[in-house]
């Protein structure tokens, strides 16, 4: 999907909306909705919501050859960022931090991720609370979704993001999500009608009951089975929520517009390709866009594949993750040649994903600038299995929460700080996160809006 | 085959008259039992209470015919259900261990569930929660494996969908059984007496008259918000397959009145842990009259019902369901294969491969009564013409009537590369990558999911400097560019188990299909395990064949399969179980059958090994 086709317009919207006869509005629609400076919605006074993704590559971006020279807003983008250029006024680029393991073992592909998500480094295998769900209850609000996760290459266990009860799964389909967002359940807000669904109600009357399942089963149940019966009630809380919210009128949202359905075809069938990945990304990201400015999520969080990537180039056997391994240095360019070619399309992706929620003009500043991308990677120099010099990048200040603009170099400081960073951004009310090396109790400051 | 209506509750056999049943066998039994340990029945919500009048007077009917049941469970409905409401109950204490023991229901047992129940051409659309693999299993998983927003919204979806087909025209007469007063409001009488026959193979226990009184006023409320009977049942029946109580398996306990202090499973947990261990599904009619009377927990009783359930056609979906985890077979949904580099390996092909090793090992396990070592060395498979391509099988169809996926009994002929369940596509496929094979990874496989070994993770910060590209000449081969890793000290400690597995299968391709070169370099197909060096994928075969681990390994993952734990090796009762299966040549059926009558399985351990890697990748 070419970012050009994401362009909805003020004009645009007006010229959809009106050859298409859903509503007759009186013009300029945004200053009906919105309040004078464009930061609000006019009748409420609510600021226009803050929202969050979070992004998944795999195997990094190589060893030293990545990281600027220069700190703060004065550095030149690497070439394997050189893509990512038109945003660079927007995006902050981490480096050089790390994941202490405090003498546990790398789980090769996990223990990073484990470490700056969660915070906590174990050979258990462990991952729970991670911080896109900790910064998704946060910043959830009313939506019909807590969240949206979605994983590339048909691996719906290969995502990161994680609740208290474990893994959550990831949608494989971008045919699947477009149903479950914009299948027959959504409820475009800017519609001039609104019409409970009586089936709506029925089932909202149904899994009341189910509700009342949970006392009878907890004084039969030992502690850790209890806790997974409040993980259920919990799951239920959610879909109750979406279909009360179903039987309301959803406020206006200029910015909404529903995807074309009939361009949404893929099944989520096992890619083996980057090149069906890729395709498969800019879909879901389309979706997310949509999804975003249409208030049915605040948070989405996509992984492009499992850290150990599968994905290969036309015609060549080899995957990314053997050439991590087998590929050596190239004397000339000094890196990868081979898993360049995939950190490249891994960031044109981020770089897509990144100019649709630009292209859509909330008020005045894009969704882009409501949110804050956060893109991460499982090794610092994949190659080796490094948990070091990690490269993490926030594009979008979400709302004024994060500056932009920045490359800020950590050399050797805990990754956590970076993930600690983004949470306090978010607004989540925590002063401390990670344990032993891991534990950071200050922010980088710098960047905090 | 099933048929449409073949499910149990078509069968109509399954109703009021079982529970007329259990309510009056189980008033001597469980009952004392309850009574002396101060619990609650399995339902959690109050005793059997067999005193109750109106019980008393339907357990001296006698068991009604077929043609009379669904009359019977409208008319004598309150007394069929005499599972008190929970206010009448004493406060049941929890169960006596903290380790999670509630087994998420997974995919398989849902849908062999629901086609039982039901009808097996009821269809299921959406997407299961993925499970989660513990210990090698699937099964152990399931004791760690919770239920998502989003897989809620997906059980919902599915259930809707269910309930849709359930009360549709083509099936509501069958399931629905009785005709509402009126389509168009509710009828309480026709409602109760579906939730009454659908209600207890739901949730694998007698609904408590709450319970069964919720699903009626739920499915009244929808049918007249609705204006549409069957409508506020799918709501209702939807609303059933969504709850708790049938997503997880729970395991309740109680007093153990032959060992005292101790707990074991009460009747209905452990006749639904039978069930889906030897059969895959929700226990039958017979089962929960056996948990009802409390014959299930007599060792008679055990064997009645154990032995009644292996010599039922239905113990292939349990040794299917079994294999499909052992193996791995999940993993598939995530399979795929360059159709640049392997034209041959098609979707058919790729479920075919896990259809070939089913019907391999029903064939040898169940058909022969074979010894469960020789699935390994055993030449007899069964075939597809697509399968036989990628093999490069020359398949002789003698009743050939165009049918591509038509299954045919197929023997290798002595000398061929191919022989056991090592050889075939749903091993050597799964376990590689989709361009090229892995040896490391095939390796790791067959120490993991077959020797119950575990192979520990690569280190971190690891040197890869001798590692060579592969346009390098010197480094055509797998072998070639392995050998680094072996001679690596810090590679070598794990690769020296992995790797000389999977070279002995470097003769099949990333998709399975047969090859006697790399690059152009003859394949080494040399291997060794466990020290026994040995040629090829023959050689392979032999040597997981006489190799203890192996048949160690399948008891047990069966056990654990059964369970959701591992047995405790030293106790007494396994070592008798293992000896048994060793003295009956290997018969897998006889391995199931000792597990299933032993104690071990019920008895609810205080603690258990610590679940590992479950929430990972």
């Amino acid at each position: 999907m070419k970012p050009s086709t994401l362009m909805w317009t003020r004009r645009r919207l007006l010229r959809g909306m009106l050859a298409g006869g859903a509503v007759t509005v009186g013009l300029p629609i945004f200053d009906c909705l919105l309040n004078d400076n464009g930061t609000a919605f006019a009748d409420t006074g609510a600021p226009l919501p803050t929202r969050f993704a979070d992004w998944f590559w795999a195997l990094g971006l190589g060893e030293e050859d990545w990281r600027p020279k220069n700190a703060g807003s004065d550095y030149e983008l690497p070439p394997q960022l050189a893509v990512l250029k038109p945003f660079q006024k927007k995006l902050n680029l981490f480096s050089g931090s790390q994941v202490f393991l405090d003498g546990q073992s790398n789980n090769t592909h996990f223990t990073g991720v484990q470490g700056y998500m969660t915070g906590k480094v174990s050979n258990s295998g462990e991952y729970f609370n991670s911080i896109n769900s900790t910064i998704c209850d946060t910043i959830a609000g009313r939506t019909r979704f807590r969240s949206l996760e979605v994983v590339c290459d048909g691996d719906p266990k290969a995502g990161w993001t994680a609740r208290a009860s474990g893994k959550l799964p990831s949608e494989v389909s971008p045919t699947a999500l477009y149903t479950r967002i914009f299948g027959p359940e959504f409820t475009d807000p800017n519609s001039a009608t609104f019409v409970p669904d009586p089936q709506v109600m029925v089932r909202r009357s149904a899994l009341s009951a189910v509700s009342d399942q949970r006392a009878a089963l907890v004084k039969q149940l030992g502690a850790a089975d209890r806790q997974r019966l409040d993980y259920y009630f919990t799951a239920l809380r959610s879909l109750e929520q979406k279909l009360d919210i179903q039987l309301q009128k959803p406020e206006p949202l200029p910015a909404c517009t529903k995807p074309d359905g009939s361009q949404i075809k893929d099944d989520g069938h096992p890619a083996s390709l980057a090149s069906e990945a890729m395709v498969r990304h800019n879909l879901f990201t389309l979706l997310f866009t949509h999804a975003l400015a249409c208030g049915q999520t605040r948070s989405v969080n996509l992984a492009i594949t499992q850290g150990m990537s599968g994905l290969r180039r036309e015609g060549d056997p080899t995957n990314h993750h053997t050439y991590t391994h087998e590929e050596p240095v190239d004397s000339v360019a000094g890196y990868q040649l081979h898993c360049a070619w995939f950190q490249e399309q891994y960031m044109k992706a981020l770089h897509d994903f990144a100019a649709q929620l630009d292209a859509v003009q909330e008020g005045d500043r894009t969704l882009l600038d409501r949110t804050v991308l956060f893109a991460h990677t499982d090794h610092g120099a994949a190659r080796l299995h490094s948990v070091h010099n990690y490269p993490f990048l926030t594009i979008g200040s979400g709302n004024g929460r994060l500056k932009t603009g920045l490359h800020v170099p950590k050399p050797g400081d805990a990754a956590t700080r970076v993930t600690f960073t983004i949470m306090q951004a978010m607004g989540v009310p925590i002063s401390s996160f990670g344990t032993g090396s891991n534990h950071v109790a200050t922010p980088i400051s710098e960047v905090l809006g | 085959m099933f048929t449409v209506g073949s499910g149990i509750l078509a069968q109509n056999g399954f109703a009021l008259a079982s529970f007329q049943g259990v309510c009056h066998e189980a008033s001597r039994a469980d009952v004392a039992v309850q009574r002396r340990s101060g619990k609650r029945g399995h339902d959690g919500a109050g005793f059997i209470d067999c005193d109750s009048p109106r019980a008393v007077q339907t357990m001296t009917r006698t068991r009604p015919s077929r043609a009379r049941t669904l009359t019977l469970v409208i008319g004598l409905l309150p007394a069929a259900l005499v599972v008190q409401s929970q206010s009448v109950a004493a406060p049941a204490p929890a169960s006596a261990t903290d380790m999670p023991l509630a087994l998420r229901l997974s995919p398989s047992q849902y849908r062999q569930t629901i086609a039982d129940i039901f009808d097996p051409s009821i269809q299921m659309t959406g997407s299961f929660e993925p499970e989660v693999r513990a210990q090698g299993l699937l099964a152990i998983g399931a004791r760690e494996s919770n239920v998502s927003d989003s897989g809620l919204e997906s059980y919902d979806e599915i259930a809707r969908g269910i309930a849709a087909q359930v009360v549709d025209e083509q099936h509501r007469a069958t399931f629905i059984g009785c005709t509402p007063q009126s389509p168009t409001a509710g009828d309480d009488a026709c409602t109760r007496s579906f939730f009454a026959r659908v209600g207890p193979l739901i949730y694998r226990r007698p609904l408590t008259q709450d319970e069964l009184q919720t699903q009626v006023s739920e499915a009244a409320k929808a049918s007249g918000k609705l204006h549409d009977y069957y409508a506020g049942v799918a709501v209702s029946l939807s609303e059933m397959l969504v709850s708790p109580n049938f997503l997880f398996r729970y395991k309740l306990t109680q007093p153990d009145p032959a060992r005292p202090g101790q707990e074991r499973l009460d009747g209905y947990s452990k006749v639904s842990e039978l069930s889906y261990f030897l059969w895959n599904t929700t226990p039958d009619e017979e089962l929960l009259k056996a948990a009802a009377s409390g014959s299930i927990h007599t060792r008679s009783g055990l064997e009645r019902e154990v032995n009644r359930m292996i010599s039922s056609p239905r113990l292939e979906a349990g040794v299917r369901a079994f294999f499909s985890d052992m193996l791995g077979f999940s993993d598939f949904d995530t399979v795929s294969k360059d159709p640049s580099f392997f034209p041959r390996y098609t979707l058919n092909v790729k479920n075919d491969s896990q259809e070939q090793t089913l019907r391999t090992i029903v064939d040898q396990l169940l058909t022969r009564h074979g010894d469960y070592r020789d699935l390994f060395t055993t030449p007899h498979t069964f075939l597809t013409r697509e399968l036989a391509v990628l093999y490069g099988v020359p398949l002789v169809d003698p009743g050939d009537n165009g049918e591509p996926q038509r299954w045919i009994a197929y023997t290798y002929p002595s000398g061929d590369p191919r022989s056991g369940i090592l050889s075939e596509a749903s091993f050597t496929a799964l376990f590689s990558p989709s361009g090229r094979t892995s040896p490391t990874g095939r390796g790791k496989a067959l120490r993991e999911y077959v020797l119950c070994e575990k192979v520990p993770p690569p280190p971190g910060n690891v040197s890869f400097k001798f590692i060579e590209d592969i346009s390098n000449p010197q480094f055509k081969t797998a072998r070639a560019r392995l050998t680094v890793h072996r001679t690596e000290p810090m590679c070598a400690g794990c690769h020296k188990l992995t790797d000389p597995i999977g070279l002995s299968l470097e003769n099949f391709n990333s998709a399975g299909g047969y090859r006697t070169e790399e690059n152009g370099v003859t394949i080494d197909a040399a291997g060794e395990l466990n020290g026994k060096k040995f040629d090829g994928p023959l050689g392979l075969g032999e040597t997981v064949h006489d190799d203890p681990a192996a048949t160690n390994c399948v008891a047990t993952k069966a056990f654990a399969f059964e369970t959701g734990y591992l047995p405790p090796t030293s106790d007494p009762q396994w070592k008798q179980i293992t000896q048994k299966f060793a003295d009956s040549h290997y018969n897998f059926v006889e391995l199931m059958r000792q597990i299933a009558l032993s104690n071990l399985a019920y008895t609810v351990p205080s603690s258990a090994a610590p679940l590992s890697a479950a929430n990972r990748q």
